[in-house]
């Protein structure tokens, strides 16, 4: 019992030195030899149904570019991931960790982590690439020279889906009287569609009737669906992620709710998410970006150079999910960013300020998709800077069953509605924190 | 040799009752606090400062608080997460307000808010114990953590519901906020802990501390010899949340920069509970040998592998991670139940005695 | 005034207006009730016969669930899957009392709590290194277990049972009648109670602390293993469920942490008037009340009987 004491007393000791050790150590710059891409992840937690699935993909398309181009413009990839499980302190630490090493762009996929570095994100100089997450209002390229969130914000998806209800009713003016529910969950990612909604609701006469599933309780929904229950509402939208997602779909199942009518935002469409109700969940609808499945030369390099290869961590049959997919877009908008900054800054090591203007110039074509090999992949996408987001288009997916199939065309945003609430979020984002810095940066014309 | 009283006379009570009678004691924790005040900041890489000495310092502070609670009194308490909200949440809504008043100040009082609401979950215990108070103080986590979230006045009605820290300065100086550099920040939040801590020592050295450890040991026998439970009690609670408030109120304006009410959920209230059992339970240095544990340990293991050119997988990583931390609380519940701090005294004593062994 | 109404008087008129909603939340809470006391009654087994307060008790169930599920994808039939999953519980129950309680015999109670707080970081870290942290679908249809649902027309409307949650509530039943006759008439039960009596003495009389604490733990696992089989079938097996077991607690300070009806009569109530509070009275406050108001029925109980409704008193000598 004592040597046993001593030995911890010993391991105890030589950990603290190792630690004070390493910590002093001048932390080697990871960036040497290549340009480096930090993946916040989530392979484990509630959330980890959604989270590998996007981060194979992101890491799959990236390591594909070193094995078949050799990386961007001669320069390699080198791609690391941090775990954070969804929680909003390890993404800090991951970030304060990932910091000194030079990344050119940040992925926190999260909308809690992105919220706590939007305000580093000028002061560190690291530009930060929130695709279809994070605060709806930092598409207001001036008051967030430094936050990117291409191709639509949360904003965007929820008029998109009243727009759908619209179409199917008849006509937005149809929509008076009539009640839509929005189940999310209740942390800052669920509540970001709400003012938007609201706004909407009184504008086109609909009752919104909001329904928070707290994070704890996001297998258990019963409550929230009996009360669905009790107030009927024609359509509703989900607006959630990890296991809420199956759960709600279930519940939808039991409580007999038809599942055309029920319409998850682009973060509930995943395979994880429909699967588990079985075959009554047929009809569920979720809003996408990109296409699910592996017809594209973009996957099938994918699977050539990275999985068959045995580089990657996703096993065949889950390549061309519609997360997977989605992983690979945002790895492909941070491919082109990484070009457009070569090209402006004619240097082939770019940092952050470099990246950053390569975002803001970011104008991704249907020609150039189909250079990329993603022709009808994803919709053309075009940022500027003012605007840094370009709140594109997105379509209904349906879950057929078995996989995720084109249910709609593509729909528009409601522009009209959505940009001047976002100016008006900015403007009180910056009046709430004193002292927000005015726009600095030049303003780089894109090609 | 070295740890030797002998030639130490003390010449008068005070002098013999004083809390570290040894002049080793004293230069041993003077060269901590140089270490710590200046060679730290001096020589440290900002990676240390801003994500090791920062966050294990306020957490040494929580740990202090949830130890004079549960290991000082002996009321168990998983309700520490909550209070810490609610001095983070408390400094936010003061400094919205009046963004004119230092900032300093505001921290502090908010502690006041978090002990107002300690003392009214501490009710129960005063008809609770044991391991049904654990649960009931689960209650005020749960309630606390639903307030935040639900109730939007705590978060002056943004539409995320997360906030972020406004930037104050201290004479002339940037402290919160994200332009404030982390020495700045550093410098704070060590004067705040050391003060508080000294604070701590003094009062479990004193009367109201030996009380508490009377109620530990045996409540009834307490209050037959004349200590009034119910005040006992409540200012344990109340102490303990001050700590504890001030604390989250460090944690969200000195470390992150802003919060979202999942931070303050009940896996913080047994992260603080772990450095505490770890570290010892009624002991202040034992806090601090805690939180460096737990905290710092995840940090170390997750550098280890690449430092060695080993490819691990983040996840793996963290995965591991919890087995250790898992294994690690059940070595040390077996091997000393008393924690870390008593393997630290077991050392001194041992040195007292060295190089002789007996 | 118009606060009070709404306190006192307009949840009790919704219950008359719309009566098939009354009885679905009932329902729903009786099912809910119902799970919670099985996960409760894992703890109380525990508790009863060793003294410990076992946190682990949520991840058991967990990993219980991810065992079987893992089996099965492996390509392990289901009922083949089922059994072997029943002898990985009894090697975790052999290995927790080697490692575990063994070394800490006659330590005070929180210091055995704390070491099952251990046991569960372990479990989390260890159960997703082999499985992996992706949720996985519970193979309920290879288990036998009822899909579908009955709708019963009633009262207006109609109320949806579903042949799942009556399948756990008879389960559930089942297992609690088998382990009240276990512990009231067997041999082997009259052990287990005298071990929660005193260790030392059961230990004068002959019984071997080491054999109960295996059989205990193992039963536990088998609760455990039930438990996971029914949540998993309602929503997903993935690592939420382990915050259910918080869910647990004020079921067992309810019902007294030592009996075995109290787990079922406190889940039953905690079950129900959580239900009820949350939708008829969820929308004054803001709603999600879920969360806490279990625990402050619990709390309220506990003021007038501080050692819950059917637990043993405390008897405190100076």
């Amino acid at each position: 019992m004592r040597l046993l004491s001593r030995v911890l007393l010993g391991t105890g000791f030589a950990l603290a030195t190792a630690a004070a050790g390493l910590s002093f150590a001048p932390v080697a710059a990871g960036a040497a030899d290549g340009i480096y891409i930090p993946l916040l992840a989530y392979r484990t937690g509630a959330f980890a149904g959604s989270g590998t699935p996007i981060v194979n993909g992101m890491a799959d398309y990236l390591n594909m570019l070193n094995e078949r181009d050799g990386g961007i413009g001669g320069v390699k990839l080198i791609v690391e991931e941090c775990e954070t499980g969804y929680d909003t302190k390890k993404g800090v630490e991951c970030y304060e960790q990932i910091k000194s090493k030079n990344p050119v762009v940040i992925n926190p996929y999260s909308t809690g982590i992105t919220l706590q570095i939007i305000p580093k994100a000028a002061v560190d100089k690291i530009p930060i690439l929130s695709m279809a997450y994070g605060l709806s209002a930092s598409a207001d390229g001036n008051t967030f020279p430094w936050i990117f969130n291409p191709p639509a914000t949360y904003w965007d998806g929820a008029s998109m889906f009243v727009r759908y209800v619209g179409t199917k009713e008849g006509g937005l003016d149809k929509l008076k009287g009539k009640v839509l529910g929005l189940v999310y969950l209740d942390a800052p990612y669920g509540k970001e569609p709400i003012p938007l909604l609201q706004d909407l609701a009184k504008k086109y006469g609909f009752d919104l009737k909001l329904y928070p599933v707290p994070a704890a309780e996001m297998q258990n929904q019963a409550s929230q669906w009996l009360n669905i229950r009790r107030d009927r509402p024609t359509w509703i939208y989900l607006q959630g992620f990890g296991s809420m997602n199956p759960t709600a779909v279930k519940e939808a199942v039991k409580n007999n709710f038809p599942m055309d009518h029920l319409v998850g935002n682009w973060w509930a469409g995943g395979d994880d998410d429909a699967r588990p109700a079985g075959p009554e969940a047929k009809g569920y609808l979720s809003l996408d970006f990109n296409q699910a499945g592996t017809d594209f030369p973009v996957i099938k390099d994918i699977i050539k150079y990275t999985v068959d290869k045995g580089k990657s961590q996703t096993p065949k049959n889950r390549v061309g999910e519609n997360l997977y997919n989605r992983g690979v877009l945002n790895s492909m908008i941070i491919a082109e960013g990484i070009r457009n900054a070569q090209k402006i800054t004619g240097k082939k090591m770019i940092d952050g300020a470099d990246m950053r203007r390569g975002l803001e110039t970011l104008n991704i074509t249907a020609a150039r998709l189909k250079e990329m090999g993603a022709e009808g992949f994803a919709a053309p996408m075009r940022v500027s800077c003012e605007d840094h987001n370009g709140h594109n288009a997105a379509y209904m997916a349906k879950w057929d069953g078995t996989k995720w199939v084109k249910g709609s065309d593509w729909i528009e945003p409601l522009k009209a509605e959505v940009v001047p609430l976002i100016d008006a979020a900015a403007k009180d984002y910056s009046t709430a924190n004193a002292g927000w810095p005015k726009r600095t940066e030049a303003c780089d014309k894109s090609s | 040799m070295f740890y030797r009283e002998t030639g130490q006379f003390k010449t008068n009570y005070a002098a013999d009752m004083a809390v570290m009678p040894i002049l080793q004691d004293r230069i041993g924790i003077g060269i901590i606090l140089f270490i710590a005040a200046v060679l730290i900041p001096w020589l440290g890489s900002s990676f240390l400062i801003q994500a090791v000495m920062i966050p294990f310092l306020i957490f040494s502070l929580a740990a202090i608080g949830l130890n004079l609670l549960t290991g000082y009194t002996g009321l168990l308490s998983l309700g520490t997460g909550g209070f810490m909200g609610v001095g983070a949440y408390a400094c936010y809504k003061l400094t919205s307000n009046f963004p004119d008043v230092n900032i300093l100040v505001w921290v502090i009082v908010s502690g006041f808010f978090s002990a107002a609401v300690g003392v009214l979950f501490g009710l129960p215990s005063l008809r609770i114990k044991g391991f049904y108070l654990a649960v009931a103080t689960l209650a005020s986590q749960f309630f606390l953590s639903w307030v935040f979230i639900r109730q939007p006045w705590f978060y002056n009605y943004n539409a995320s519901g997360a906030i972020e820290v406004p930037t104050r300065k201290l004479f002339g100086i940037t402290v919160t906020g994200a332009t404030a550099t982390d020495t700045t920040r550093y410098f704070v939040v060590l004067t705040i802990v050391v003060v508080m801590t000294w604070f701590a020592s003094n009062l479990v050295h004193g009367r109201i501390g030996r009380m508490w450890m009377a109620v530990r040991d045996m409540d009834l026998a307490a209050e037959l010899i004349g200590i009034r439970l119910l005040r006992t009690k409540l200012l344990a609670f109340a102490i303990s949340s001050f700590y504890c408030g001030v604390a989250g109120a460090l944690l969200v304006f000195l470390w992150y920069g802003g919060a979202e009410p999942a931070v303050f959920d009940v896996n913080l209230s047994f992260f603080i509970l772990f450095m505490v059992i770890i570290g010892g339970l009624g002991s202040l240095t034992g806090s601090y040998f805690g939180a460096a544990l737990i905290f710092i340990l995840p940090i170390v293991l997750r550098y280890i592998p690449p430092h060695f050119g080993i490819p691990v997988h983040p996840a793996t990583v963290e995965h591991i991670q919890f087995m250790i931390i898992g294994v690690l609380i059940v070595l040390f519940l077996i091997v000393e139940p008393n924690g870390l701090a008593r393997l630290w005294q077991i050392g001194k004593q041992k040195l007292r005695v060295w190089p002789f062994p007996y | 005034m118009h606060l009070l109404y709404q306190i006192f008087i307009d949840p009790f008129v919704q219950m008359g207006h719309a009566p098939d909603l009354f009885v679905q939340t009932v329902w729903d809470g009786l099912v809910a009730g119902v799970l919670y006391s099985l996960i409760a009654l894992g703890f109380v087994l525990i508790f009863k016969a060793s003294g410990v307060f076992n946190f682990a008790q949520g991840i058991m169930v967990v990993f219980a669930a991810l065992t079987l599920v893992g089996l099965h994808e492996h390509g392990v039939p289901a009922f083949v899957a089922l059994g072997l999953t029943v002898a990985v519980m009894l090697a975790l129950a052999f290995a927790v009392e080697r490692l575990v309680l063994r070394p800490l015999v006659n330590q005070p109670d929180i210091i055995l709590f704390m070491a099952t707080l251990g046991l569960t970081y372990f479990l989390i870290g260890f159960g997703e290194l082999v499985f992996g942290g992706e949720p996985k679908v519970m193979i309920a249809n290879q288990l036998l277990l009822p899909r579908g649902a009955i709708d019963i027309k009633m009262a207006g409307g109609f109320v949806s049972l579903q042949k799942i949650d009556i399948a756990a509530a008879v389960i559930a039943s089942i297992m609690v009648a088998a382990l009240a006759v276990f512990f009231q008439k067997t041999r082997i039960g009259r052990a287990l109670r005298a071990v929660a009596d005193s260790h030392r003495a059961a230990l004068s009389v002959g019984i071997s602390l080491e054999q109960i604490w295996v059989i205990v733990w193992f039963a536990a696992g088998l609760v455990a293993l039930a438990t996971g089989i029914m949540w998993g079938a309602r929503s997903d097996v993935s690592f939420a469920l382990e915050i259910l077991a918080l869910k647990a607690l004020p079921v067992l300070i309810l019902g007294g942490l030592t009996s075995i009806p109290g787990a079922i009569v406190g889940g039953i109530i905690i079950g129900v008037g959580e239900k009820l509070g949350e939708f008829y009275w969820g929308p004054l406050l803001g709603s999600g009340i879920e969360t806490w108001l279990a625990y402050v029925i619990a709390l309220i109980f506990l003021l007038f009987r501080p050692q819950g409704l059917f637990g043993d008193k405390l008897i405190e000598r100076i």
